[in-house]
C-alpha cells in the first residue's frame, strides 16, 4: 500500500532523505511543504552568489522537472499551521487538511536575533535564505555594513559584501573570531587576512543599540559610545533549532526536536531530520550528519533497520580564501600536551592536541593541505609516541631518519633560503664569512640575514657553526623564557617594527613554542605592549602577578596588605580614622609605617578586599600601588613649608610628581623623592628618580636604589622651574618603560644605554617634549583608580563562587 | 556512579583564570585552561601552602604566586626539579556548567 507522506520543510536534510526514497523505489505519496516560496536549494552555497562567483540557478539541487518526475506534491510557499496526531492530519495556512501515514519535520533552524532596541527596523536581516541573501547583493560601492558575529556565517557575510566594494565592519562579542572552531592564534591570523581586504574587525565589542532614522536603520552604537553608520546590518549571532511547530504538535522537544537512532519522535508516526533535530544532547549544523540522519530517516520510513551514530567530526573552511581547519576535542579532559608549529612568514599555525600518545584535536591555519591525514589518525586513534618528534611536519615526514638540525643545515645547498625577509641565501653568508664576517652581528651587518624578523637567527648561528667548525662558539643570548629562543631585547624590538599589537599577535609572528605562554614570557610581553600600544593594547589581568591582579600585596599566608595613596608623605586626620575603622572593620592584624611615608594594612583576607577599597574610597584615598611594577611613592620632606632650610617647595612638588605619575606601568618598581635642600631629608638620591632642590633650581639625578644593590644616582640635568622638572620626569620615565627589559630596575638600564645617551635624548628639547607627550598619552588611558574600579566591576570574583557548609558535605 | 556538584558558570572564571570554592575542610582552587577546560585541586601549593588559585595559569599548569613553583593542573604534580604534588578532583563542563564529583567534599586531605 502506497504511504502518504508529508514533510514539512525543503531543506538540504530533508531533500537528501526523498532522494534515498525515490532511489529505493519506495512505494510513497509525498507531499512537500515550504515556507520559502522555492524547493531545495545548497544553502552553504549561499556565499559564493553573495560573492557573485554564482548565481541562485547554480545551487539549485532539486528543480521543477526533479519534484515532476517525483511525482511529488509540491506546497511552496505555504506553512502548515497546525498538527492532529491522534487524527495524523496536517493543516494548511490555507485551511486545506490532508492526512498523513508518516510525518517528518525538516524544518530547519531559525537565526537569532539579538534583541537589542531597534532590531525590528528595516534594514536589520539576517543571513539565513535567498532573501538576505539578495538584500546583501544590493548594496554596492559607497555603501556601509555592519555584521554582527565573528563566527563562519558573518565572516562569510563580510567578505562577500566587501568582495562587492561594500565598507564592512565585523563586531564581535569575543575575543576571537571564530572562536567555537579556532584559538586565540588562528583567530589571530585570520582577523589579519581581513583587515588585509580591507574589513574592519572590531573584538570584543558590545552592541548596545540599533539606530534607525524614519523607521530605516542608520547605525550600530556600541557599549563603548561608538557608532557605526551602516546602511544594513546583518545578524549572525547562531542559529536555534526551529522547534515551534512541533512543540505546539505535543511531540517531545529539549533545544531540538527529540528524535532516537532510527530519527522517530516521541511520536512513531512522526519522524525528524536536520538542523531542527536533538540528538543524545546535541544539535546539528554541519552537512555531513545531516546526511547520515537523511540515510536513516528514508530506511525507518521503508521499515529497514538503520541508526543515526554521532560521528567525530572534522570542520574544514575557507573563509575569504583562508584555510581553516579545526577538528577533534579541545575540552574537558586530564593529560593533554600541545605540540605547536608557528612560521611567520607564511602566515601558518598548526597546533595538535595529544593525549594518551593520540592526536585528540587539530587546529590548522594557512595549511590545511595534510589536515585530511590529521583527522585519519583523530579518527582512527592511532599511536603516534613513535613519530612523536615529527608528527606536526605531516605524514612526507614519517618514517625517515629523525635529522640532526646542524646536519640538515650543512646539507642545504648554496642557493637555499636562509632569511626570508631579506631574501639572503646560504651562499651570501658563507662568503661573508669567509670574507671575515665571523659572528652573528657581524653577518647580520654585511648580509641583513636575520636583521628583521629575526626568526632565522638559529639558522644563521648553524651556518656560521658548520662552516667555522670549532672557532664558531655559540652565543648564550639569554632568551626571554623557555617558550622563545628571543631575548627580551629582540621582543621589544620586533613589538615595535611589526607593529605587534596583541599576545596573540607576539607568539604567532615571533613563532612562540608554547600555545599561551607561560608565567615568565606572559607578564613581560603585556607590559612590552601596554607601553608601545597604549591605546590599541587591552591590558591583560590574567598575564599579570597576582599582585597586579588583585592590586594588593600577597603575603605568605595568602592574605593581602593594603596600602592607600598618601600624596607625598601628607595626611590628615580624617584619613588616619578612615584607616583606622578599615583596620578595625576587617581584623588586620597588622598596621605599619613604610618607608615611602604611608600606612600597610597587613593580613587582610583576599574576599574582603574590594569592602576595604570601597571604604577607603569613600574617604578619598586611592590605591598606593605598593603591589605594582609601577610608580610606588615620592617621598618628600617638609621643604618651604616648615623648614628653616628648606629652598623650595619640596612638598608640592613631591604632591604635584605623585599625582602626574600615579597608575603608570614601567619595567620595575619606581620610587621618587623630592629633597628641598642638598641635605637630603627625603634620601632622593637613593631613588630612581630624585630631585634636590637648591636656591637657583632643581637638580634632577636618575638610577638610584637601595635593595639588593645599593646605588647612588648620578645626575641627569638641572632645571630652573618646577615644569621643566615635570617634563623632565615625564621623559625620563617614559624612555625607561620604552627600553628597559621587563624587570630590570632604572640604574640597570641606564648601564645598559648610558648616562649620556639618557642626557642626549632629555636635552633634546624636542625629543624630551616628544618622549613627555607619549608618557601624557598613556596617562590618559592608565591613570585611573583600580581599587574603585574594582569595586565597581569584578568585586564578585573577590569571593568564592560557591560554599560547601557541613550539611552539604555529610 | 558518580554524583556531580554543580559551582557556578564557566564564565565567572575568566581564561587562565581560577575561583576558590569553599568546603568546611579548605578551598578546592577551580581553573580555566586558555581553551575552556576545567580543573579543580587544593588550594595549597605543595611547597609552601602557597594559594594556587593566585597563580597565573598557562597551558594545562599554573605557577604558585608564592615562589614560582608550577604546578600540573592535571595531575596535581610539581614540574621540572620540584618534588610534590596537591590532590586533584574530577571536573567537566556541561552546558556551560562547572560540575565537580562530590569526592571534592570528601576525600580532602586530612591537614
Amino acid at each position: 500500500m502506497t504511504q502518504k507522506i508529508i514533510v514539512i520543510g525543503a531543506g538540504m536534510a530533508s531533500g537528501r532523505m526523498l532522494e534515498h526514497l525515490f532511489d529505493a523505489g519506495a512505494d510513497v505519496d509525498v507531499t512537500l511543504f515550504n515556507a520559502e516560496p522555492r524547493g531545495n536549494y545548497n544553502r552553504i552555497m549561499l556565499s559564493p552568489v553573495l560573492a557573485g562567483d554564482q548565481t541562485y540557478q547554480d545551487i539549485v539541487t532539486h528543480d521543477d522537472d526533479w519534484y515532476a518526475q517525483q511525482g511529488v506534491t509540491c506546497r511552496f510557499g505555504e506553512k502548515v499551521v497546525a498538527i492532529d496526531r491522534a487524527a495524523k492530519t496536517v493543516t494548511a495556512d490555507n485551511g486545506d487538511v490532508l492526512g498523513y501515514d508518516k510525518l517528518v519535520f525538516g524544518t530547519g533552524s531559525n537565526p537569532f536575533m539579538i534583541p537589542l532596541p531597534g532590531h525590528d527596523l528595516d534594514g536589520v536581516i539576517a543571513y539565513r535564505d535567498l532573501e538576505d541573501t539578495e538584500r546583501m547583493m544590493s548594496l554596492g560601492e559607497g555603501n556601509k555594513a555592519v555584521v554582527i558575529g565573528g563566527g563562519l556565517l558573518g565572516l562569510e557575510a563580510a567578505a562577500g559584501m566587501a568582495a562587492r566594494g561594500v565598507d564592512v565592519t565585523v563586531v564581535h562579542i569575543m575575543g576571537h573570531l571564530m572562536e567555537r572552531q579556532l584559538d586565540d592564534a588562528a583567530g589571530y591570523l585570520l582577523r589579519k587576512a581581513l583587515i588585509d581586504k580591507g574589513i574592519t574587525v572590531k573584538c570584543s565589542a558590545n552592541s548596545k543599540e540599533i539606530l534607525g532614522e524614519n523607521g530605516k536603520v542608520r547605525a550600530l552604537l556600541l557599549e563603548d559610545g561608538t557608532e557605526l553608520p551602516c546602511d544594513l546590518l546583518v545578524m549572525a549571532v547562531g542559529i536555534r533549532p526551529n522547534v515551534a511547530l512541533a512543540q505546539d504538535a505535543g511531540v517531545m522537544v529539549g533545544k531540538g526536536i527529540h528524535v532516537d537512532d532510527q530519527m522517530l519522535t516521541s511520536d512513531e508516526h512522526v519522524l525528524a531530520v536536520g538542523e531542527c533535530v536533538e540528538h543524545n544532547g546535541a544539535l546539528f549544523g554541519l552537512v555531513a550528519p545531516l546526511y547520515d540522519q537523511a540515510k536513516v530517516a528514508a530506511q525507518t520510513l521503508m521499515g529497514a533497520e538503520a541508526a543515526f551514530v554521532q560521528k567525530e567530526i572534522s570542520t574544514k573552511l575557507k573563509v575569504t580564501g583562508c584555510d581553516l581547519f579545526s577538528a577533534g576535542d579541545f575540552a574537558d579532559a586530564d593529560g593533554r600536551e600541545d605540540i605547536v608549529f608557528r612560521d611567520p612568514a607564511r602566515g601558518v599555525y598548526k597546533r595538535l592536541v595529544i593525549e594518551d600518545n593520540c592526536v585528540i584535536g587539530a587546529v590548522f591555519y594557512g595549511d590545511t593541505a595534510d589536515s585530511a591525514w590529521f583527522f585519519g589518525l583523530i579518527k582512527d586513534k592511532t599511536d603516534i609516541s613513535e613519530m612523536r618528534e615529527t608528527l606536526i611536519f605531516g605524514p612526507a615526514y614519517q618514517g625517515g631518519e629523525p635529522l640532526d638540525p646542524m646536519a640538515a643545515v650543512a646539507a642545504l645547498p648554496r642557493d637555499a633560503e636562509i632569511c626570508g625577509c631579506n631574501g639572503v641565501c646560504k651562499g651570501q653568508i658563507i662568503d661573508a664569512i669567509d670574507a671575515g664576517a665571523v659572528d652573528l652581528g657581524a653577518v647580520r651587518a654585511t648580509t641583513k640575514a636575520s636583521a628583521s624578523c629575526g626568526t632565522c637567527t638559529g639558522l644563521v648561528e648553524q651556518v656560521l657553526a658548520s662552516t667555522l667548525g670549532d672557532a664558531f662558539q655559540m652565543p648564550v643570548a639569554q632568551p626571554v623564557c623557555g617558550c622563545t629562543d628571543l631575548t627580551h631585547e629582540d621582543v621589544r624590538r620586533l613589538i615595535k617594527s611589526q607593529e605587534l599589537k596583541s599576545m596573540a599577535a607576539v607568539m604567532q609572528e615571533l613563532g612562540w613554542k608554547t600555545s599561551c605562554g607561560c608565567h615568565v614570557c606572559r607578564p613581560a610581553l603585556n607590559f612590552y605592549l601596554l607601553v608601545d600600544w597604549p591605546v590599541e593594547y587591552q591590558d591583560d589581568p590574567q598575564s599579570r602577578f597576582i599582585n597586579e591582579r588583585k592590586h594588593a600585596n600577597i603575603q605568605k599566608d595568602g592574605t593581602f596588605s593594603v596600602i592607600p595613596r598618601m600624596w607625598g608623605g601628607i595626611t590628615t586626620p580624617d584619613e588616619l580614622r578612615a584607616i583606622a575603622d578599615a583596620a578595625d572593620k576587617y581584623h588586620v592584624p597588622t598596621v605599619k609605617v613604610t618607608g615611602g611615608q604611608r600606612i600597610d594594612l597587613l593580613g587582610v583576607k583576599g574576599e574582603d578586599l574590594p569592602d576595604m577599597w570601597a571604604d577607603l574610597n569613600a574617604a578619598g584615598m586611592v590605591s598606593g600601588h605598593g603591589y605594582a611594577k609601577g610608580l610606588r611613592t615620592v617621598k618628600t620632606c617638609v621643604g618651604t613649608d616648615h623648614c628653616r632650610f628648606g629652598t623650595q617647595d619640596s612638598t608640592g612638588l613631591g604632591i604635584k610628581l605623585e599625582k602626574e605619575l600615579w597608575g603608570t606601568w614601567t619595567p620595575h618598581k619606581l620610587k621618587l623623592a623630592v629633597s628641598g635642600c642638598p641635605r637630603n631629608c627625603a634620601e632622593a638620591t637613593c631613588k630612581d628618580i630624585g630631585v634636590v632642590c637648591v636656591d637657583s633650581g632643581y637638580q634632577v639625578s636618575i638610577g638610584g636604589a637601595a635593595g639588593m644593590e645599593v646605588k647612588q644616582t648620578e645626575l641627569l640635568v638641572q632645571v630652573a622651574t618646577e615644569a621643566e622638572v615635570m617634563e623632565v620626569v615625564n621623559a625620563v620615565t617614559q624612555l625607561y618603560r620604552e627600553g628597559a627589559k621587563y624587570l630590570d630596575r632604572l640604574f640597570k638600564w641606564m648601564n645598559k644605554v648610558g648616562l649620556d645617551w639618557i642626557k642626549e635624548q632629555i636635552n633634546d628639547p624636542v625629543i624630551r617634549k616628544e618622549a613627555a607627550a607619549r608618557f601624557d598619552l598613556s596617562q590618559s588611558i592608565y591613570r585611573v583608580d583600580p581599587w574603585a574600579e574594582h569595586v565597581r566591576e569584578k568585586a564578585s570574583t573577590y569571593k568564592p563562587m560557591a560554599e560547601f557548609k557541613l550539611e552539604a558535605a555529610e | 556512579m558518580s554524583d556531580w556538584i554543580d559551582v557556578g558558570a564557566l564564565d565567572d572564571i575568566a581564561p587562565r583564570g581560577a575561583r576558590l570554592v569553599k568546603t568546611p575542610l579548605g578551598c578546592v582552587a577551580v581553573f580555566r585552561t586558555a581553551d575552556d577546560e576545567v580543573f579543580a585541586l587544593d588550594n595549597a601549593c605543595p611547597h609552601k601552602q602557597g594559594p594556587l588559585a593566585d597563580g597565573i595559569v598557562h597551558g594545562r599548569a599554573v605557577t604558585c604566586p608564592l615562589h614560582n613553583w608550577v604546578i600540573s593542573l592535571e595531575t596535581g604534580q610539581a614540574q621540572g626539579a620540584d618534588d610534590g604534588g596537591v590532590n586533584t578532583y574530577p571536573a567537566r563542563v556541561d552546558g556551560g556548567r562547572i560540575l565537580l564529583e562530590t569526592s571534592f567534599l570528601q576525600m580532602r586531605a586530612a591537614e
